[in-house]
């Protein structure tokens, strides 16, 4: 055990051990001695391990158990592989966007296609997984948080798919404004619970699951839809979501001939980012960026950048970054976009920027939806607004990119792969709303005034 | 497990030491299971709650543990839930802790402990917040979302500011690590009665005796009960094989209820279940 950081402040005002432990792994990556691939938890630096009720600590002990095992029996591995080929529709392709390179300085950009994905996005390679893992134990019935629906959806889906019964645990607002995908789980055999508990958002969805979990964990699996939480799933989310970066990379490779000069992902728990940038974590030539919400701007305090101004705490199992005010007290995010609406983040995202091997900066939501309406206009691409933010951010790598070139250089002589995590099928209504496409009487338009997605 | 306790696992020679320890030993010797009560801090308010705690211990309770309102209670069911989010919303801020527990002490004998989640000890800093603790007057701290194998900075400042340390076991806990969470605990061993979260319930499962029976095999020589308990009945049955009782949600409805008045008619209610069978036979 190497965590003595509980009296911590800011990350490098602490004193202890662990500081010299992270310096030392730190110089250890700097000088390419150590890899920082398959990171097994069940921590990540001084970050992860598993704040969490003594009752639960068995079921998470069953989890890693059989997780462990099953990465090891090359039946489940088969298993998975197939589901994502068949089922899922993987490999997912990789598009160079050439129109929109144009506004990111002319470097040029692959758009890794997790949106191609049944149910639209990367969470469906979390999800098989976790459904299977689920399965191997011996548990008949999975539970699952969701914000604005998409984990939701997606472990219905699996639930259904391998014949699971699924409860869904959704803030009692959200179920009423995400009205459509209320119908959609429920199509799909789930049955959804709207909870009216503390805040009504999705960290309320999660500690409800948690009191789910604990009084029926002889039967249930909790399918945790993000890289956070306690050990094990931080390492086991990331385990099923890094064919997205090993993809990637065989890719790029093939298409580009190299590797890129850097990866962006957005980030509010950060599953898919964590996916995407494991297979580029040993090369150090490629710069990896994670993208927060930054909401109306992280000045304005109404944001959901957690790395960016969280302080280590912890909250559902995990120690991480953590928007929390003096108290410790958690604080509430906000995000145009739901799926980035989360005040923490996975504690292997808070390691990789505590030793500056990945760097994460904001994006408000003016600055996502002009690069939603961006993709759309210039490749036909309709992005989710969560990953609207990893595009965004693109823009601004590329443009620096292209402002720090050797002589002789051209920008299109840089490479950024952006990790395009998800359609924005369910955000047109928002989308709508932003750009006022709709009439004032519409029904749209009343749950486009709510700010969320459809 | 890092730190062993100076003073043995939750044993005889903490006594001495051990708030908790002395006021369930003092039951024991009077022939009586250890009666403890829980109140969330600040609920309605800081003085109400303060008062409640007083009442508590004026009408038989041995212990009083205070309840630190959280964003984010997971262990917690309705009840609690909804008496925190008010305390928050009246305006309860976590160093207000430290007034409710002196303002408790100065005015009983009772050892009080508080209940608290895990961040915001860990925001305020582990060492400073047991050391205001311990200048309040508060015997220790129960921690539902701290388990020994994370707890090295609370070992280490319990150990130096000589402050309990009541970790829980679950019917789910590994013969292992019922063991190594009794040689952690310091004052008693929490022993939750059922696979859930806080709430009166009309049963408290079998699975509770086999969980106190487990800890005292490992060691421990306090094992209170709580989960679920909310009547004199419950109370005695409990006492049969436990060494102390914990009541949380009925006080709270309760307080919310019928105010402090009703606080000290439940504790009365609830104390005639603690007169053991057979004097200090429970042991």
């Amino acid at each position: 055990m190497t965590d003595t950081h509980q009296d911590t402040g800011l990350p490098g005002t602490d004193a202890g051990a662990a500081d010299a432990i992270d310096a030392g792994t730190a110089e250890a990556f700097l000088s390419h001695d150590e890899s920082l691939r398959h990171a097994p938890g069940p921590y990540f630096g001084a970050y992860g391990g598993r704040w969490m009720p003594e009752s639960l600590i068995a079921a998470l002990d069953e989890l890693q158990d059989t997780f462990d095992k099953a990465k090891a029996d090359p039946e489940f591995t088969a298993q998975v592989a197939e589901l994502n080929r068949n089922y899922a529709g993987r490999p997912s392709l990789l598009t160079e966007a050439q129109r929109f390179a144009e506004h990111c300085g002319g470097v040029r950009v692959f758009l890794k296609r997790e949106d191609l994905n049944h149910t639209g996005s990367h969470k469906i390679n979390n999800v098989l997984g976790q459904a299977l893992i689920a399965k191997r134990m011996g548990k008949t019935r999975v539970i699952a948080e969701t914000g604005a629906g998409q984990h939701g959806v997606a472990s219905a889906t699996a639930a259904a798919l391998l014949g699971l019964e699924c409860v869904v645990y959704m803030g009692a607002e959200d179920t009423r404004r995400q009205a459509l995908n209320v119908a959609r789980m429920q199509l799909l055999g789930a049955t959804v619970i709207p909870v009216t508990n503390g805040s009504q958002t999705l960290k309320d969805a999660i500690n409800d699951a948690l009191r789910d979990w604990v009084a029926n964990v002889d039967t249930t699996h909790y399918l945790l839809g993000t890289a956070a939480g306690a050990h094990p799933f931080p390492a086991m989310v990331r385990y099923f979501h890094e064919v997205i970066g090993e993809e990637a990379r065989e890719q790029i490779l093939e298409q580009a001939g190299r590797l890129p000069d850097a990866v962006c992902a957005c980030v509010g728990g950060g599953s898919n980012a964590i996916g995407m940038f494991h297979g580029f974590l040993d090369d150090r030539d490629v710069a990896l960026y994670g993208f927060e919400a930054g909401g109306d701007g992280v000045e304005s305090g109404r944001h959901a950048a957690t790395i960016t101004l969280g302080r280590p705490g912890v909250l559902h199992g995990a120690r991480s970054y953590l928007m929390q005010d003096e108290d410790g007290q958690t604080m509430e995010s906000h995000s145009i976009s739901a799926g980035l609406d989360y005040p923490g983040v996975g504690p292997e995202h808070a390691y990789l920027a505590d030793i500056g091997r990945a760097h994460y900066e904001p994006i408000t939501d003016a600055e996502a939806m002009e690069a939603f309406q961006l993709l759309s206009r210039t490749e036909g691409i309709i992005p989710a607004i969560e990953t609207a933010h990893a595009l965004a951010g693109a823009m601004k790598v590329g443009r620096r990119l292209a402002a720090d070139l050797a002589p002789g250089e051209e920008p299109s002589d840089r490479i950024v792969v952006v990790n395009l995590s998800g359609r924005g099928d369910k955000d047109v209504a928002t989308a709508a709303g932003y750009f006022d496409l709709l009439p004032d009487d519409s029904a749209e338009q009343e749950i486009a005034d709510e700010g969320e997605q459809l | 497990m890092t730190t062993q306790s100076t003073n043995g696992p939750a044993g005889p020679a903490t006594a001495g030491h051990s708030k908790a320890a002395a006021a369930i030993e003092k039951a024991r010797s009077e022939g009586r299971t250890a009666l403890i009560g829980y109140l969330p801090a600040g609920f309605p308010d800081v003085q109400t709650s303060i008062d409640a705690g007083i009442a508590l211990a004026r009408n038989g309770v041995d212990l009083i543990e205070i309840g630190i309102p959280y964003s984010d209670p997971v262990m917690d069911g309705q009840v609690i839930q909804e008496a925190t989010v008010e305390a928050l919303a009246n305006g309860f801020t976590v160093p207000r802790i430290f007034d409710v527990v002196e303002g408790i002490t100065r005015a009983t004998d009772a050892a009080v402990l508080v209940m608290t989640y895990w961040n915001p000890v860990m925001r305020m800093g582990v060492r400073a917040f047991a050391e205001r603790l311990a200048a309040a007057g508060g015997a220790g701290l129960i921690t539902p979302d701290l388990i020994p194998d994370e707890a090295a900075a609370w070992l280490e400042a319990s150990d130096e500011f000589g402050l309990d340390r009541v970790f829980l076991v679950a019917p789910s806990t590994s013969p292992q690590r019922m063991q190594a969470t009794v040689d952690a605990s310091r004052g008693f061993v929490y022993a939750v009665s059922v696979m859930g979260v806080t709430g009166a319930r009309t049963s408290v499962g079998a699975a509770a005796r086999a969980v106190v029976d487990a800890a005292h095999a490992a060691g421990a020589d306090r094992v209170c009960v709580g989960l679920g308990v909310s009547s004199s009945a419950q109370v005695r049955e409990i006492g049969a094989y436990a060494d102390g009782v914990i009541v949380g949600t009925a006080l709270v409805a309760a307080l919310r209820d019928g105010g402090v008045d009703a606080v000290a008619d439940l504790t009365r209610e609830l104390s005639t279940g603690t007169p053991k069978a057979s004097a200090g036979g429970a042991a």
